[in-house]
Protein backbone atom coordinates (compact mmCIF):
# COMPACT_ATOMS: atom_id res chain seq x y z
CA UNK A 1 0.00 0.00 0.00
CA UNK A 2 1.35 3.13 -1.23
CA UNK A 3 0.41 6.72 -0.05
CA UNK A 4 1.02 10.04 -1.33
CA UNK A 5 3.81 11.98 0.82
CA UNK A 6 1.61 15.25 -0.32
CA UNK A 7 -1.58 14.80 1.95
CA UNK A 8 -0.45 15.58 5.99
CA UNK A 9 -3.02 14.83 8.25
CA UNK A 10 -3.48 15.92 11.87
CA UNK A 11 -4.89 14.53 14.57
CA UNK A 12 -7.14 11.23 15.41
CA UNK A 13 -10.15 12.06 13.22
CA UNK A 14 -8.26 13.55 10.29
CA UNK A 15 -6.11 10.14 9.94
CA UNK A 16 -9.22 7.78 10.83
CA UNK A 17 -11.24 9.92 7.91
CA UNK A 18 -8.04 9.81 5.50
CA UNK A 19 -7.19 6.53 5.69
CA UNK A 20 -9.63 4.15 7.24
CA UNK A 21 -8.24 1.39 4.77
CA UNK A 22 -4.99 1.67 6.37
CA UNK A 23 -4.31 -1.46 7.20
CA UNK A 24 -2.98 -0.65 11.04
CA UNK A 25 -5.42 1.79 11.22
CA UNK A 26 -8.11 -0.81 10.86
CA UNK A 27 -6.29 -3.19 12.71
CA UNK A 28 -6.29 -0.45 15.81
CA UNK A 29 -9.40 0.14 15.87
CA UNK A 30 -10.61 -3.21 15.41
CA UNK A 31 -8.92 -4.35 18.80
CA UNK A 32 -9.58 -0.87 20.60
CA UNK A 33 -10.45 2.10 19.69
CA UNK A 34 -9.64 3.89 23.16
CA UNK A 35 -6.14 3.03 23.13
CA UNK A 36 -5.54 5.35 20.10
CA UNK A 37 -5.04 8.54 21.77
CA UNK A 38 -3.95 10.91 18.69
CA UNK A 39 -2.81 10.53 14.83
CA UNK A 40 -0.92 12.20 12.14
CA UNK A 41 0.09 11.53 8.78
CA UNK A 42 2.97 13.90 7.49
CA UNK A 43 5.71 13.81 5.30
CA UNK A 44 4.21 10.17 3.97
CA UNK A 45 4.63 8.96 7.66
CA UNK A 46 1.88 7.29 9.57
CA UNK A 47 2.77 7.82 13.52
CA UNK A 48 -0.21 6.53 15.83
CA UNK A 49 -0.19 7.64 19.59
CA UNK A 50 -0.98 4.72 21.65
CA UNK A 51 -1.62 5.23 25.51
CA UNK A 52 1.30 4.06 27.79
CA UNK A 53 -0.79 1.31 29.70
CA UNK A 54 -1.47 -0.57 26.08
CA UNK A 55 1.80 -0.32 23.87
CA UNK A 56 2.37 -3.75 24.26
CA UNK A 57 -0.80 -5.06 23.27
CA UNK A 58 -0.63 -2.48 20.00
CA UNK A 59 2.72 -3.97 18.99
CA UNK A 60 1.16 -7.40 19.14
CA UNK A 61 -1.60 -6.00 17.52
CA UNK A 62 -0.07 -4.64 14.45
CA UNK A 63 2.60 -7.03 14.08
CA UNK A 64 -0.58 -9.43 13.71
CA UNK A 65 -1.68 -6.70 11.11
CA UNK A 66 1.45 -7.47 8.56
CA UNK A 67 4.13 -5.11 10.45
CA UNK A 68 6.47 -7.72 11.32
CA UNK A 69 9.85 -6.35 11.80
CA UNK A 70 10.49 -4.26 14.72
CA UNK A 71 13.34 -1.90 13.21
CA UNK A 72 13.84 0.87 15.63
CA UNK A 73 13.19 2.17 19.18
CA UNK A 74 14.11 5.25 20.76
CA UNK A 75 13.06 8.04 22.98
CA UNK A 76 12.74 11.85 22.70
CA UNK A 77 13.03 14.30 25.82
CA UNK A 78 10.49 17.27 25.70
CA UNK A 79 11.67 18.73 28.44
CA UNK A 80 9.96 20.70 30.36
CA UNK A 81 6.89 20.24 28.70
CA UNK A 82 4.66 17.57 30.23
CA UNK A 83 4.48 14.87 29.69
CA UNK A 84 8.54 14.50 28.71
CA UNK A 85 9.60 11.93 27.23
CA UNK A 86 8.21 10.41 23.24
CA UNK A 87 9.53 7.23 22.52
CA UNK A 88 9.21 6.31 18.93
CA UNK A 89 8.51 2.62 17.57
CA UNK A 90 9.92 2.25 13.78
CA UNK A 91 8.05 -0.96 12.74
CA UNK A 92 8.29 -2.01 8.78
CA UNK A 93 6.49 -4.04 7.16
CA UNK A 94 7.74 -6.68 4.33
CA UNK A 95 4.38 -7.63 3.42
CA UNK A 96 3.59 -3.95 2.73
CA UNK A 97 6.72 -2.35 1.97
CA UNK A 98 5.71 0.23 4.31
CA UNK A 99 6.39 1.92 7.85
CA UNK A 100 4.37 2.50 10.88
CA UNK A 101 5.48 4.77 13.87
CA UNK A 102 3.87 3.75 17.21
CA UNK A 103 4.36 6.72 19.87
CA UNK A 104 4.15 6.63 23.64
CA UNK A 105 3.87 9.81 25.79
CA UNK A 106 5.61 9.26 29.41
CA UNK A 107 5.27 11.05 32.68
CA UNK A 108 8.44 12.56 34.15
CA UNK A 109 8.21 11.14 37.30
CA UNK A 110 9.08 7.87 37.74
CA UNK A 111 8.61 7.05 33.73
CA UNK A 112 7.93 3.43 32.84
CA UNK A 113 6.55 1.82 30.23
CA UNK A 114 5.41 -1.50 29.40
CA UNK A 115 8.58 -3.82 27.68
CA UNK A 116 7.19 -5.06 24.19
CA UNK A 117 10.40 -7.64 24.29
CA UNK A 118 8.01 -9.99 24.00
CA UNK A 119 6.56 -9.02 21.13
CA UNK A 120 10.16 -8.72 19.27
CA UNK A 121 13.10 -9.91 21.00
CA UNK A 122 14.51 -7.28 18.84
CA UNK A 123 13.00 -4.21 20.91
CA UNK A 124 15.82 -5.61 24.00
CA UNK A 125 19.15 -3.56 22.89
CA UNK A 126 17.18 -0.99 22.21
CA UNK A 127 14.86 -0.40 25.36
CA UNK A 128 18.36 -1.18 27.42
CA UNK A 129 19.66 2.19 25.63
CA UNK A 130 16.58 4.36 26.23
CA UNK A 131 16.66 2.93 29.81
CA UNK A 132 20.76 3.81 30.01
CA UNK A 133 20.51 7.14 27.83
CA UNK A 134 17.11 8.28 28.75
CA UNK A 135 16.20 6.65 32.32
CA UNK A 136 13.34 5.34 31.35
CA UNK A 137 12.40 1.98 32.62
CA UNK A 138 10.52 -1.34 30.92
CA UNK A 139 8.78 -3.23 33.18
CA UNK A 140 8.80 -7.21 32.34
CA UNK A 141 12.48 -6.46 30.15
CA UNK A 142 14.40 -9.82 30.66
CA UNK A 143 17.39 -7.73 31.47
CA UNK A 144 17.27 -3.92 31.94
CA UNK A 145 21.36 -3.02 32.47
CA UNK A 146 22.90 -0.42 31.36
CA UNK A 147 24.02 -0.51 27.76
CA UNK A 148 26.41 2.01 26.38
CA UNK A 149 27.32 3.84 29.65
CA UNK A 150 29.45 2.39 32.53
CA UNK A 151 27.00 0.53 34.90
CA UNK A 152 28.12 3.00 37.78
CA UNK A 153 27.26 5.52 35.94
CA UNK A 154 24.79 8.62 37.33
CA UNK A 155 22.34 10.28 35.51
CA UNK A 156 21.18 9.79 31.95
CA UNK A 157 23.19 11.40 29.16
CA UNK A 158 20.31 11.89 26.66
CA UNK A 159 18.18 14.30 28.46
CA UNK A 160 17.98 17.50 27.85
CA UNK A 161 18.78 19.16 31.17
CA UNK A 162 22.19 17.25 30.99
CA UNK A 163 24.81 18.83 29.33
CA UNK A 164 26.52 18.35 26.29
CA UNK A 165 30.22 19.10 27.92
CA UNK A 166 31.61 20.09 31.11
CA UNK A 167 30.88 19.00 34.36
CA UNK A 168 27.54 16.75 35.48
CA UNK B 1 4.67 -14.19 21.36
CA UNK B 2 7.34 -14.22 19.42
CA UNK B 3 9.36 -17.00 21.09
CA UNK B 4 13.36 -17.64 19.51
CA UNK B 5 14.97 -21.12 19.55
CA UNK B 6 17.21 -21.46 22.08
CA UNK B 7 17.93 -19.50 25.26
CA UNK B 8 16.47 -16.22 24.79
CA UNK B 9 19.34 -12.97 25.15
CA UNK B 10 18.75 -12.82 28.94
CA UNK B 11 21.05 -11.77 32.07
CA UNK B 12 25.02 -11.79 31.51
CA UNK B 13 26.28 -16.04 32.00
CA UNK B 14 27.95 -15.59 34.58
CA UNK B 15 27.81 -18.97 36.45
CA UNK B 16 24.72 -19.37 38.79
CA UNK B 17 26.34 -21.28 41.13
CA UNK B 18 24.67 -24.56 40.48
CA UNK B 19 25.99 -25.19 37.32
CA UNK B 20 29.25 -26.44 37.98
CA UNK B 21 31.77 -27.50 35.27
CA UNK B 22 30.50 -24.58 33.24
CA UNK B 23 33.87 -22.21 32.75
CA UNK B 24 33.18 -18.48 31.72
CA UNK B 25 35.43 -16.91 29.55
CA UNK B 26 35.97 -13.24 28.71
CA UNK B 27 36.55 -12.65 24.70
CA UNK B 28 38.02 -8.99 24.34
CA UNK B 29 37.47 -6.42 24.40
CA UNK B 30 40.98 -6.18 22.95
CA UNK B 31 41.16 -9.25 20.76
CA UNK B 32 41.90 -9.26 17.17
CA UNK B 33 38.83 -11.65 16.05
CA UNK B 34 36.74 -9.12 17.71
CA UNK B 35 36.85 -6.49 15.02
CA UNK B 36 37.20 -3.41 16.98
CA UNK B 37 36.44 -3.62 20.97
CA UNK B 38 33.88 -6.05 21.90
CA UNK B 39 33.65 -7.87 24.70
CA UNK B 40 31.70 -11.77 24.68
CA UNK B 41 31.22 -13.41 27.92
CA UNK B 42 30.93 -16.69 26.94
CA UNK B 43 29.81 -19.46 29.18
CA UNK B 44 31.49 -22.72 28.12
CA UNK B 45 30.54 -26.59 28.50
CA UNK B 46 33.97 -27.81 27.70
CA UNK B 47 34.59 -26.36 24.29
CA UNK B 48 30.76 -25.86 23.64
CA UNK B 49 29.25 -22.31 23.84
CA UNK B 50 26.14 -22.71 26.27
CA UNK B 51 25.22 -18.98 26.42
CA UNK B 52 27.13 -15.69 25.02
CA UNK B 53 26.47 -12.31 26.14
CA UNK B 54 27.85 -9.64 24.16
CA UNK B 55 29.08 -6.44 26.59
CA UNK B 56 29.11 -2.96 23.96
CA UNK B 57 29.58 0.51 24.76
CA UNK B 58 33.13 0.50 24.86
CA UNK B 59 33.52 2.69 21.51
CA UNK B 60 30.45 5.31 23.24
CA UNK B 61 31.26 8.34 22.21
CA UNK B 62 28.03 10.03 22.95
CA UNK B 63 27.68 11.13 19.00
CA UNK B 64 23.82 11.31 18.95
CA UNK B 65 23.97 14.02 22.27
CA UNK B 66 26.69 15.81 20.04
CA UNK B 67 24.53 16.02 17.21
CA UNK B 68 22.04 17.88 19.11
CA UNK B 69 24.54 20.89 19.68
CA UNK B 70 25.58 21.39 16.23
CA UNK B 71 23.38 23.09 13.24
CA UNK B 72 22.27 20.46 10.39
CA UNK B 73 24.99 21.06 8.22
CA UNK B 74 27.56 20.30 10.77
CA UNK B 75 25.87 16.85 11.40
CA UNK B 76 27.32 15.50 8.20
CA UNK B 77 30.90 15.04 8.93
CA UNK B 78 29.96 13.44 12.41
CA UNK B 79 28.24 10.74 11.00
CA UNK B 80 31.06 10.03 8.91
CA UNK B 81 32.63 8.47 11.56
CA UNK B 82 29.80 6.30 12.75
CA UNK B 83 30.30 3.39 10.66
CA UNK B 84 33.28 4.37 9.87
CA UNK B 85 33.72 1.84 6.97
CA UNK B 86 30.59 3.43 4.66
CA UNK B 87 30.77 6.95 5.18
CA UNK B 88 29.13 8.08 2.30
CA UNK B 89 25.95 5.18 2.90
CA UNK B 90 25.79 7.85 6.45
CA UNK B 91 26.30 10.74 4.80
CA UNK B 92 23.50 9.75 2.23
CA UNK B 93 20.98 8.55 4.92
CA UNK B 94 21.10 11.69 7.56
CA UNK B 95 21.33 13.71 4.08
CA UNK B 96 17.57 11.88 2.82
CA UNK B 97 16.60 12.75 6.34
CA UNK B 98 17.03 16.17 6.51
CA UNK B 99 16.21 16.70 3.06
CA UNK B 100 12.70 15.16 3.79
CA UNK B 101 12.06 17.12 6.52
CA UNK B 102 12.49 20.52 4.38
CA UNK B 103 10.86 18.95 1.60
CA UNK B 104 13.98 19.60 -0.82
CA UNK B 105 14.14 18.20 -4.66
CA UNK B 106 17.58 16.95 -5.48
CA UNK B 107 18.85 17.33 -9.13
CA UNK B 108 19.05 13.84 -11.18
CA UNK B 109 22.49 14.68 -11.73
CA UNK B 110 23.02 14.47 -7.46
CA UNK B 111 21.26 11.22 -7.36
CA UNK B 112 22.84 9.41 -9.39
CA UNK B 113 26.37 10.49 -8.09
CA UNK B 114 24.95 9.73 -4.72
CA UNK B 115 24.09 5.96 -5.73
CA UNK B 116 26.50 5.59 -7.98
CA UNK B 117 29.33 6.54 -4.52
CA UNK B 118 27.49 4.50 -2.13
CA UNK B 119 27.81 1.56 -4.42
CA UNK B 120 31.49 2.26 -4.19
CA UNK B 121 31.38 2.49 -0.39
CA UNK B 122 29.19 -0.85 -0.51
CA UNK B 123 32.57 -2.44 -2.44
CA UNK B 124 34.44 -1.02 -0.02
CA UNK B 125 33.16 -2.30 3.19
CA UNK B 126 32.44 -5.65 1.46
CA UNK B 127 36.19 -5.90 0.99
CA UNK B 128 37.04 -5.22 4.30
CA UNK B 129 34.79 -8.02 5.62
CA UNK B 130 35.58 -10.29 3.18
CA UNK B 131 39.84 -9.80 4.13
CA UNK B 132 39.17 -9.53 7.88
CA UNK B 133 36.81 -12.47 7.74
CA UNK B 134 38.93 -14.71 5.63
CA UNK B 135 42.09 -13.68 8.42
CA UNK B 136 39.93 -14.67 10.73
CA UNK B 137 39.84 -18.10 9.63
CA UNK B 138 43.35 -18.55 8.65
CA UNK B 139 43.11 -17.38 4.80
CA UNK B 140 45.82 -14.33 5.54
CA UNK B 141 46.14 -14.10 1.78
CA UNK B 142 42.70 -12.83 0.15
CA UNK B 143 43.74 -9.74 3.07
CA UNK B 144 46.37 -8.62 0.62
CA UNK B 145 44.54 -8.85 -2.23
CA UNK B 146 41.09 -7.41 -1.00
CA UNK B 147 43.05 -4.47 0.53
CA UNK B 148 44.49 -4.03 -2.88
CA UNK B 149 41.26 -3.02 -4.30
CA UNK B 150 39.92 -1.40 -1.49
CA UNK B 151 42.92 1.18 -2.11
CA UNK B 152 41.33 1.82 -5.54
CA UNK B 153 38.30 3.36 -3.77
CA UNK B 154 39.86 5.08 -1.38
CA UNK B 155 41.72 7.06 -3.65
CA UNK B 156 38.94 7.49 -5.86
CA UNK B 157 37.24 9.01 -2.58
CA UNK B 158 40.04 11.10 -2.18
CA UNK B 159 39.75 12.22 -5.90
CA UNK B 160 36.35 13.38 -5.11
CA UNK B 161 36.13 14.57 -1.53
CA UNK B 162 39.50 14.97 -0.42
CA UNK B 163 39.56 12.58 1.97
CA UNK B 164 40.24 8.38 1.93
CA UNK B 165 37.92 7.80 4.68
CA UNK B 166 36.20 10.66 6.21
CA UNK B 167 34.68 11.82 3.24
CA UNK B 168 31.28 14.18 3.94
CA UNK B 169 30.92 14.38 0.34
CA UNK B 170 27.18 14.60 0.14
CA UNK B 171 25.66 17.60 1.83
CA UNK B 172 22.15 18.92 2.41
CA UNK B 173 20.63 19.53 -0.95
CA UNK B 174 23.21 17.80 -3.03
CA UNK B 175 26.77 17.40 -3.47
CA UNK B 176 29.63 19.55 -2.12
CA UNK B 177 30.76 19.85 -5.76
CA UNK B 178 30.81 18.74 -8.85
CA UNK B 179 32.82 15.53 -8.78
CA UNK B 180 36.50 15.94 -10.97
CA UNK B 181 36.79 15.75 -14.97
CA UNK B 182 38.22 12.22 -15.00
CA UNK B 183 36.60 10.74 -12.25
CA UNK B 184 34.20 8.41 -14.43
CA UNK B 185 36.86 7.54 -16.12
CA UNK B 186 38.87 5.86 -13.30
CA UNK B 187 35.23 4.12 -11.52
CA UNK B 188 34.98 2.65 -15.73
CA UNK B 189 38.73 1.89 -15.19
CA UNK B 190 38.10 -0.02 -11.81
CA UNK B 191 35.14 -1.85 -12.59
CA UNK B 192 36.41 -3.36 -15.48
CA UNK B 193 38.82 -5.31 -14.04
CA UNK B 194 37.01 -5.69 -10.68
CA UNK B 195 34.98 -8.67 -11.45
CA UNK B 196 38.32 -10.36 -12.14
CA UNK B 197 39.31 -9.57 -8.61
CA UNK B 198 35.97 -11.14 -7.00
CA UNK B 199 36.83 -14.42 -9.22
CA UNK B 200 40.42 -14.09 -8.11
CA UNK B 201 38.99 -14.31 -4.41
CA UNK B 202 36.47 -16.52 -5.01
CA UNK B 203 39.60 -19.02 -6.20
CA UNK B 204 41.25 -18.45 -3.44
CA UNK B 205 38.07 -19.13 -1.27
CA UNK B 206 35.53 -21.21 -2.71
CA UNK B 207 36.91 -24.04 -3.04
CA UNK B 208 39.26 -23.82 -0.06
CA UNK B 209 38.19 -27.06 2.06
CA UNK B 210 39.05 -25.51 5.38
CA UNK B 211 36.97 -22.15 4.37
CA UNK B 212 34.30 -24.49 3.92
CA UNK B 213 34.64 -26.67 6.10
CA UNK B 214 35.10 -24.06 9.12
CA UNK B 215 31.77 -22.14 7.53
CA UNK B 216 29.26 -24.78 6.43
CA UNK B 217 26.66 -25.07 8.66
CA UNK B 218 28.24 -22.44 11.36
CA UNK B 219 26.03 -19.85 12.62
CA UNK B 220 22.81 -20.84 11.77
CA UNK B 221 19.75 -19.13 11.68
CA UNK B 222 16.19 -19.27 10.72
CA UNK B 223 14.67 -16.61 8.67
CA UNK B 224 12.17 -16.39 11.69
CA UNK B 225 14.24 -15.82 14.44
CA UNK B 226 15.91 -13.63 12.01
CA UNK B 227 13.40 -11.82 11.81
CA UNK B 228 12.69 -11.32 15.01
CA UNK B 229 15.77 -10.51 16.72
CA UNK B 230 16.04 -7.26 14.01
CA UNK B 231 18.83 -8.75 11.63
CA UNK B 232 18.68 -7.06 8.50
CA UNK B 233 21.17 -6.89 5.05
CA UNK B 234 22.95 -9.23 4.13
CA UNK B 235 22.50 -11.66 6.92
CA UNK B 236 18.77 -11.87 6.61
CA UNK B 237 18.43 -12.30 3.23
CA UNK B 238 21.43 -15.21 3.69
CA UNK B 239 17.97 -16.96 5.77
CA UNK B 240 15.85 -16.53 3.15
CA UNK B 241 13.95 -13.23 3.90
CA UNK B 242 13.52 -11.46 0.07
CA UNK B 243 13.83 -7.89 1.22
CA UNK B 244 15.95 -5.42 0.04
CA UNK B 245 15.50 -1.61 0.91
CA UNK B 246 16.70 -0.06 -2.43
CA UNK B 247 14.70 -2.87 -4.19
CA UNK B 248 11.75 -2.84 -2.03
CA UNK B 249 11.29 0.86 -0.94
CA UNK B 250 13.60 3.09 -2.99
CA UNK B 251 15.72 6.25 -2.05
CA UNK B 252 17.70 8.70 -4.12
CA UNK B 253 16.81 7.28 -7.09
CA UNK B 254 17.38 3.88 -6.74
CA UNK B 255 13.80 2.70 -8.86
CA UNK B 256 15.90 3.63 -12.11
CA UNK B 257 18.33 1.01 -11.82
CA UNK B 258 17.75 -2.82 -12.56
CA UNK B 259 19.74 -5.46 -9.90
CA UNK B 260 19.47 -8.69 -8.47
CA UNK B 261 18.89 -9.02 -4.65
CA UNK B 262 20.69 -12.90 -3.95
CA UNK B 263 18.77 -14.91 -1.52
CA UNK B 264 19.84 -18.09 0.22
CA UNK B 265 18.31 -20.54 2.20
CA UNK B 266 20.76 -22.02 4.13
CA UNK B 267 21.32 -19.49 6.58
CA UNK B 268 24.60 -20.33 7.67
CA UNK B 269 28.40 -18.59 7.54
CA UNK B 270 29.02 -20.29 4.01
CA UNK B 271 25.14 -18.76 2.63
CA UNK B 272 26.46 -15.30 4.37
CA UNK B 273 29.59 -15.46 2.28
CA UNK B 274 27.77 -16.24 -0.88
CA UNK B 275 25.08 -13.60 -0.32
CA UNK B 276 28.14 -10.93 -0.09
CA UNK B 277 29.98 -12.09 -3.19
CA UNK B 278 26.76 -11.63 -5.39
CA UNK B 279 26.34 -8.73 -3.70
CA UNK B 280 29.57 -7.23 -5.05
CA UNK B 281 28.83 -7.56 -8.40
CA UNK B 282 25.50 -6.47 -8.48
CA UNK B 283 27.15 -3.37 -7.15
CA UNK B 284 29.15 -3.47 -10.23
CA UNK B 285 26.15 -3.46 -12.29
CA UNK B 286 24.93 -0.73 -10.40
CA UNK B 287 27.60 1.48 -10.65
CA UNK B 288 27.83 0.45 -14.67
CA UNK B 289 24.01 1.67 -15.38
CA UNK B 290 25.02 5.10 -12.98
CA UNK B 291 28.05 5.72 -15.00
CA UNK B 292 26.29 4.42 -18.65
CA UNK B 293 22.87 7.22 -17.48
CA UNK B 294 24.36 10.06 -15.78
CA UNK B 295 22.72 12.70 -16.39
CA UNK B 296 23.82 16.80 -16.77
CA UNK B 297 22.97 19.61 -15.05
CA UNK B 298 23.53 20.82 -11.33
CA UNK B 299 24.78 18.27 -7.98
CA UNK B 300 22.75 20.94 -5.60
CA UNK B 301 19.46 21.99 -5.05
CA UNK B 302 18.23 25.53 -6.08
CA UNK B 303 17.80 26.35 -2.56
CA UNK B 304 19.91 28.85 -2.22
CA UNK B 305 19.06 29.39 2.18
CA UNK B 306 19.98 26.14 2.25
CA UNK B 307 22.68 25.28 0.22
CA UNK B 308 26.25 27.31 0.13
CA UNK B 309 26.69 29.08 -2.98
CA UNK B 310 30.02 28.69 -4.96
CA UNK B 311 33.01 29.86 -4.20
CA UNK B 312 33.03 31.67 -7.24
CA UNK B 313 29.84 33.15 -7.02
CA UNK B 314 30.35 34.01 -3.03
CA UNK B 315 33.27 36.27 -4.00
CA UNK B 316 31.66 38.44 -6.89
CA UNK B 317 27.87 38.16 -5.75
CA UNK B 318 26.48 40.47 -2.84
CA UNK B 319 23.26 38.06 -2.54
CA UNK B 320 25.56 35.07 -2.32
CA UNK B 321 27.57 36.30 0.06
CA UNK B 322 25.03 37.08 2.46
CA UNK B 323 23.38 33.31 2.22
CA UNK B 324 26.65 32.03 2.76
CA UNK B 325 27.52 34.47 5.55
CA UNK B 326 23.89 33.32 7.04
CA UNK B 327 24.07 29.39 6.66
CA UNK B 328 28.05 29.24 8.21
CA UNK B 329 26.67 31.73 11.12
CA UNK B 330 23.23 30.92 11.36
CA UNK B 331 22.54 28.17 10.12
CA UNK B 332 19.09 27.15 8.38
CA UNK B 333 15.63 26.75 10.42
CA UNK B 334 14.04 23.33 9.49
CA UNK B 335 10.17 23.25 9.82
CA UNK B 336 9.28 20.95 12.75
CA UNK B 337 8.03 17.53 12.58
CA UNK B 338 9.71 14.25 12.98
CA UNK B 339 11.09 12.06 9.62
CA UNK B 340 12.53 8.37 9.68
CA UNK B 341 14.70 7.45 6.59
CA UNK B 342 15.92 4.11 6.12
CA UNK B 343 18.66 3.17 3.63
CA UNK B 344 20.19 0.16 2.88
CA UNK B 345 24.14 0.01 3.97
CA UNK B 346 26.55 -2.60 3.23
CA UNK B 347 25.77 -3.92 6.44
CA UNK B 348 21.87 -3.71 6.79
CA UNK B 349 19.20 -1.49 7.34
CA UNK B 350 20.48 1.73 8.52
CA UNK B 351 17.99 4.53 9.46
CA UNK B 352 18.07 7.99 10.52
CA UNK B 353 15.18 9.29 12.95
CA UNK B 354 15.21 12.94 12.71
CA UNK B 355 13.29 15.30 15.11
CA UNK B 356 13.00 19.14 14.32
CA UNK B 357 11.74 21.74 16.80
CA UNK B 358 11.72 24.38 13.84
CA UNK B 359 15.26 25.64 14.65
CA UNK B 360 18.55 25.99 12.95
CA UNK B 361 19.73 22.83 14.92
CA UNK B 362 17.85 18.98 14.97
CA UNK B 363 16.28 18.49 18.46
CA UNK B 364 17.19 14.82 18.68
CA UNK B 365 19.12 12.79 15.75
CA UNK B 366 19.16 8.84 16.68
CA UNK B 367 20.69 6.68 14.42
CA UNK B 368 19.38 2.86 13.76
CA UNK B 369 22.58 0.94 12.66
CA UNK B 370 22.30 -2.82 11.76
CA UNK B 371 24.67 -4.20 13.18
CA UNK B 372 23.48 -3.48 16.88
CA UNK B 373 20.45 -5.57 16.22
CA UNK B 374 22.67 -8.15 14.35
CA UNK B 375 24.90 -8.59 17.51
CA UNK B 376 21.47 -9.69 19.60
CA UNK B 377 21.63 -12.77 17.20
CA UNK B 378 24.88 -13.65 18.13
CA UNK B 379 24.16 -15.68 20.86
CA UNK B 380 21.47 -17.90 18.61
CA UNK B 381 23.71 -18.18 15.99
CA UNK B 382 26.89 -19.62 17.99
CA UNK B 383 24.89 -21.89 20.64
CA UNK B 384 25.90 -25.20 21.00
CA UNK B 385 28.82 -24.62 18.63
CA UNK B 386 32.24 -24.75 19.47
CA UNK B 387 33.80 -21.75 20.52
CA UNK B 388 36.23 -21.65 17.59
CA UNK B 389 33.46 -21.26 15.61
CA UNK B 390 32.29 -17.82 17.43
CA UNK B 391 35.17 -16.45 15.60
CA UNK B 392 33.85 -17.60 12.56
CA UNK B 393 30.49 -16.28 13.03
CA UNK B 394 31.67 -12.54 14.15
CA UNK B 395 33.54 -12.51 10.88
CA UNK B 396 30.26 -13.26 9.09
CA UNK B 397 28.00 -11.22 10.30
CA UNK B 398 29.98 -8.32 9.77
CA UNK B 399 30.00 -5.75 12.21
CA UNK B 400 31.64 -2.62 12.61
CA UNK B 401 31.84 -1.68 16.29
CA UNK B 402 31.59 2.39 15.39
CA UNK B 403 27.64 1.86 14.44
CA UNK B 404 26.82 -0.37 17.29
CA UNK B 405 28.33 2.30 20.43
CA UNK B 406 28.17 5.45 18.07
Amino acid sequence: MTVTSAIALQGKAAVLDGLPEHPAVKAILAWNADALADAKFDRGELTLTIVPEQIRAAAATVQAAGYNFFEDMTAVDWFPSSPRFQLSYHLLSHAYKERLRLRVLVEEASPSVQSIVSVWPAANYYEREVFDLFGIRFDEHPNLRRIMMPDDWQGHPLRKDYPVEGYR
Amino acid sequence: MTEVSGTPILEAPVAEGARDQHMVLNMGPQHPATHGVLRLVIELDGEIVVRLYPEIGYLHTGIEKTCEAKFYQQVVPLTDRVDYLGPMANNLCYCLAVEKLLGLEIPPRAQWIRVLLTELTRLNSHLIWLGTHAMDIGALTVFLYTFREREDILRIFEAVSGQRMMTSYFRIGGLSMEPPLDLFDRIQTFIRTFPEKIDEYSNLLTGNPIFRNRLKGVGYISAFDAVALGVTGPCMRASGIDFDLRRDMPYSGYENFKFNVPISTDGDCWARYEVRLIEMRESIKIIQQALDGMPEGPVKADAPKIVLPDREKMKTQMEALIHHFKIVTEGFAVPAGEVYQGIESAHGQMGYYVVSDGTAKPYRVHMRYPSFATLQALETMCQGRMLADVVAVIGSIDIVLGEIDR
